[in-house]
């Protein structure tokens, strides 16, 4: 009992500490709050940064700190949009908010049915079954559409104002800080998530799942709840997308959008939260960028990047998202590196 | 359409499938390389034919065989510059390295082609109908079915009966062993790989006329590829080939009988089949 008590308190010390917050964080959320005054005429696309970044967030959950590889997160990220849709488009839930958590409820509920499936079997079984949930789904919503829309997707969605207060403006301004707030929330709740004794576990069962077991951690039952989890937060982005865009379209469910959130992540560097959010930024500047210089041909540039990135190695690839903090830190004497991400997806 | 009808449009489809996906079998299940972008060396196969026939006016059956040489070519060549440094790489860096390989490739063949949908010029005596005990057949499913029956046949013997095969079977059960024992296990490997290849490209020639071609080939049929990998298991190509026969019937007889649901079915499929055997329908129990 004793032995165990000690342990216990000693995991949930070395929790704590790894839970503190330092400074680069506040400086980078400073930073996200005070686009909203920086760049007045560039609120679409830093909504779409921001529900990217959830998104990409829930990846990095079950991908950085689990292991899990998928190939159909879009799944939940549709779902979630769709259920959003609907609720709004049939006024059964008209506030954004309530809104926003039962799409997210309805995904992770989605996430806990398909767990059990996508526990089985190896990294490519994995795969298969996880890109397999995402095309049924996809399927389902192209045909049922007099419940969908079909190909054309929903439209004419219209929000109430959040929390009965602020309504969405045409300028978008309103949707940014909306989707920055729920990003806030949602990363808090990651950041107590991956910081906690449960997700130390996590950490464990992904370098060695065999050994993990072996300590008494239930391995699949952690699995089954970080994956029922991160349905959660690809939900809550889906129905942000669609709140904020008004719309809901078989686009959510594509294969693309599964493997562009692949990308959003790696750029940005696995299994330390703000892996996805800086990627995010980056991904959108850079598709902003192909997408200017050539209006049809941009995917082929975000290919070529993937495959460079991969060549160069993943691993050195977001080395530089510690090199200026470090940087900083060394000027003014500090030797603890900062925010490091912790070894890599399997 | 009656039931044998659709039979035989399945069993065509299917082996189509196969001869498409076979060389997939090799490097994802053998070889353990997950490799996404297979279906653009088929998409290859496919263009060029379709130049070939369309604007040099060479003949179909002159085009399918250059159709395979060009694309194992290509294949090649990718596997001795880039393939190869990811062997040893983990699943996730090769999915993401082959999805980068699929983008590119969609976009690269969408500004030389163009979006839309390009359809080879067949021989007359390859349309229509012959009538064989009643039956109306299609003359090119049958033409296919034929073709990719003898290429089957031939792969199971250079497998099973030749000394390359024998090289091959001992470097995919254990790389280590072979190469101690003579067998240059990376050169084995690299022009399996570029058979495969030249198998797409073979295969997305043949089958332009009755999956279509465009620029969104690999994209489209990379679940279909990988269905007949992941459920036939890799311990022999037997299990990809009744996977592929299955897969194709079943899909047939799906947009037949319940056209609502369309590739439903085949998902559906998938899942319950892969949930029930995660290796693979006819995959060892302990394949890695």
């Amino acid at each position: 009992m004793t032995v165990n008590d000690t342990l216990r308190s000693q995991v949930g010390h070395s929790a704590m500490q790894r839970g503190r917050w330092r400074w680069p964080e506040l400086v980078f959320w400073l930073l996200a709050a005070s686009c909203v005054f920086l760049f007045p005429n560039r609120y679409l696309i830093l909504t779409e940064i921001a529900w990217l970044a959830l998104f990409a967030l829930s990846l990095d959950l079950i991908l950085g700190y689990a292991g899990i590889v998928s190939l159909g997160h879009a799944a939940f990220f549709g779902f979630g949009g769709y259920a959003a849709g609907l609720l709004a488009l049939h006024h059964i839930v008209d506030e954004p908010v309530l809104a926003l958590l039962v799409a997210g409820f309805a995904a992770m509920a989605l996430g806990f049915v398909t767990s059990f499936l996508v526990m089985r079997g190896s990294d490519l079984t994995r795969l298969m079954v996880t890109l397999g949930i995402a095309l049924l789904l996809r399927e389902l919503a192209n045909k049922f559409s007099n419940i969908t829309g079909g190909s054309d997707g929903l439209q004419g969605i219209e929000m109430a104002p959040i929390l009965g207060l602020y309504s969405f403006d045409i300028f978008g301004k309103v949707g940014f800080i909306y989707c920055l707030c729920v990003l806030f929330v949602m990363f808090l709740l990651a950041r107590r998530i991956v910081n906690s004794p449960f997700g130390l576990s996590l950490r464990a069962i992904r370098n060695n799942p065999l050994r993990a077991s072996a300590i008494g951690i239930p391995v699949d039952r952690r699995l089954i709840a970080i994956y029922t989890v991160a349905a959660f937060f690809a939900g809550v982005a889906g129905a942000l997308s669609t709140q904020t865009t008004a719309l809901a379209s078989l686009d959510g469910f594509a294969f693309d959008r599964s493997a562009d959130l692949m990308l959003v992540l790696i750029i940005g560097g696995t299994g330390y939260l703000y892996g996805g959010l800086i990627g995010a930024v980056i991904f959108k500047l850079l598709q902003e960028l192909f997408s200017t210089l050539t209006p049809q041909y941009w995917q082929f540039w975000i290919g070529l990047v993937l495959v460079v990135i991969v060549l160069v190695g993943r691993e050195r690839m977001h080395r530089w998202a510690l090199y200026l903090p470090n940087l900083v830190m060394r000027r003014f004497g500090a030797k603890a590196p900062i925010m490091l991400p912790e070894g890599d997806a399997p | 359409m009656t039931l044998l009808t659709i039979l035989f449009d399945g069993v065509a489809y299917g082996m189509l499938l196969f001869v498409l996906a076979c060389g997939l079998a090799v490097t994802m299940g053998l070889m353990n390389f997950v490799n996404l972008a297979h279906g653009a060396f088929a998409m290859a196969g496919g263009y060029v034919c379709a130049i070939l026939v369309n604007r040099s006016g060479l003949p179909f059956f002159a085009a399918l065989p250059i159709a395979f040489l060009v694309s194992a070519a290509l294949g090649a060549l990718l596997e001795r510059t880039l393939y190869r440094h990811l062997y040893a790489r983990s699943h996730l860096d090769q999915v993401l390295f082959t999805i980068g390989l699929v983008f590119m490739s969609v976009t690269a063949c969408d500004y030389f082609m163009g979006s839309s949908q390009t359809f080879i010029h067949l021989p007359d005596y390859l349309q229509g109908q012959i009538d064989i005990f009643g039956l109306g057949v299609g003359r090119y499913r049958l033409m296919i079915i034929v073709i990719c029956g003898l290429l089957t046949v031939a792969l199971q013997l250079i497998l099973s009966k030749t000394r390359f095969g024998s090289r091959l079977r001992a470097a995919v059960d254990d790389p280590r062993a072979a190469s101690g024992l003579g067998i240059n296990v990376p050169q084995v490997f690299a022009l399996t790989f570029a058979f495969g290849c030249g198998l797409a490209g073979f295969g997305g020639a043949l089958g332009a006329e009755i999956l279509g071609l465009d620029p969104y080939f690999p994209l489209k049929f990379m679940i279909y590829f990988l269905i007949v990998v992941t459920v036939g298991g890799s311990s022999s190509i037997t299990g990809p080939f009744l996977a592929s026969l299955l897969l194709g019937i079943g899909d047939v007889a799906g947009k037949y009988y319940v056209p609502k649901l369309g590739a439903f079915v085949i998902y559906t499929m998938m899942i319950v089949i892969l949930i029930w055997r995660p290796n693979g329908l006819f995959g060892r129990a302990n394949a890695r």
